[in-house]
């Protein structure tokens, strides 16, 4: 059987069913486990003092801002090249938790930066970036919402999606590109695996990255059900109203 | 129970804070959404079939 066929509505709304609630308890697991961790049994930093403790939600939230988009701009490439309903659907699903993440990375970024630096926002290349990606997935649900039909909808949103992913990449290397700004650099670089973060704040931090990586999930699947659920409605109410 | 957050107890409990309400903002609108289009359908069927 083709991967594709997971793909199908039918097949997704059945295999989705029993995964999810284990996604959903998985996933509040390790939020759990990690944010506990982190807020209770971490030391202050030797310079940032306890607002340490607000990494842990920080820094999940923000990979998880940039790759919510790179996760839509897949869905809605296949969109334009296969033409899977439930890959469109996906995307337009992924949006909201997307803007959720970003939004509490500035703000949270905010919070932590007027004690560090002084000030809540500074038109730094990282954080204009941010702004500008939390702009662009605003934008890309209003776009969902004003266009009726929804291939059409699908169209023109994996068209934005794909201008927007510009700013998903330049969130992620900002610090890179330009190397100014209050901003600090990486802490734990993917790419090189190596860290500038101590083990007692990076376990935690890890577990609580993981637990954003789940519920992400967890919410997709839940809301691409329901994007499948609103679609057929439509349909039957269509097929209704033409007789 | 509580780690004495020192002077910086505003910001990092304000953090804390913040995140949890849009955390569950999101978790628990997309279960009322779920819920309501999964009623919507179910009526829509029913209509159908009976």
């Amino acid at each position: 059987m083709s991967l594709w066929e997971y793909a199908n509505p039918k097949r997704f709304m059945g295999w989705t069913a029993p995964v999810l609630p284990w996604v959903f308890g998985v996933a509040a697991l390790f939020l759990v486990t990690g944010l506990v961790w982190g807020f209770f049994f971490t030391p202050d930093d030797y310079r940032q003092g306890s607002t340490v403790k607000i990494i842990y939600l920080h820094v999940p939230a923000a990979f998880m801002a940039i790759n919510t988009w790179i996760m839509m701009l897949v869905a809605s490439l296949i969109w334009l090249v296969r033409r899977q309903h439930v890959s469109a659907l996906a995307a337009k699903a992924a949006a909201p938790i997307g803007l959720t993440m970003t939004l509490i990375a500035l703000l949270t970024g905010a919070i932590w930066g007027q004690p560090m630096w002084g000030t809540y926002w500074a038109w730094d290349p990282r954080l204009t970036s941010f702004l500008i990606l939390f702009l662009f997935y605003l934008g890309y649900m209003a776009l969902w919402a004003a266009i009726d039909d929804p291939d059409t909808a699908a169209d023109l949103t994996s068209v934005l999606c794909i201008v927007g992913s510009v700013f998903a990449v330049l969130s992620r290397y900002a610090v890179k590109f330009w190397n100014q700004g209050l901003h600090q650099g990486t802490s734990v670089p993917l790419a090189t695996g190596g860290r500038t973060v101590s083990d007692v704040f990076f376990v935690p931090l890890a577990i609580s990255s993981v637990g954003f990586i789940l519920l992400f999930i967890a919410l997709v699947l839940l809301r691409t059900r329901t994007e499948i659920r609103r679609r057929r409605v439509r349909a039957l109410h269509m097929r209704e109203s033409r007789r | 129970m509580i780690p004495d957050l020192g002077k910086y107890a505003a910001e990092v409990g304000l953090a804390y804070g913040v995140s949890i309400v849009l955390l569950a903002g999101i978790i628990g609108i997309s279960w009322r959404q779920s819920v309501a289009q999964k009623r919507a359908l179910d009526a829509v069927e029913a209509r159908r079939n009976g």
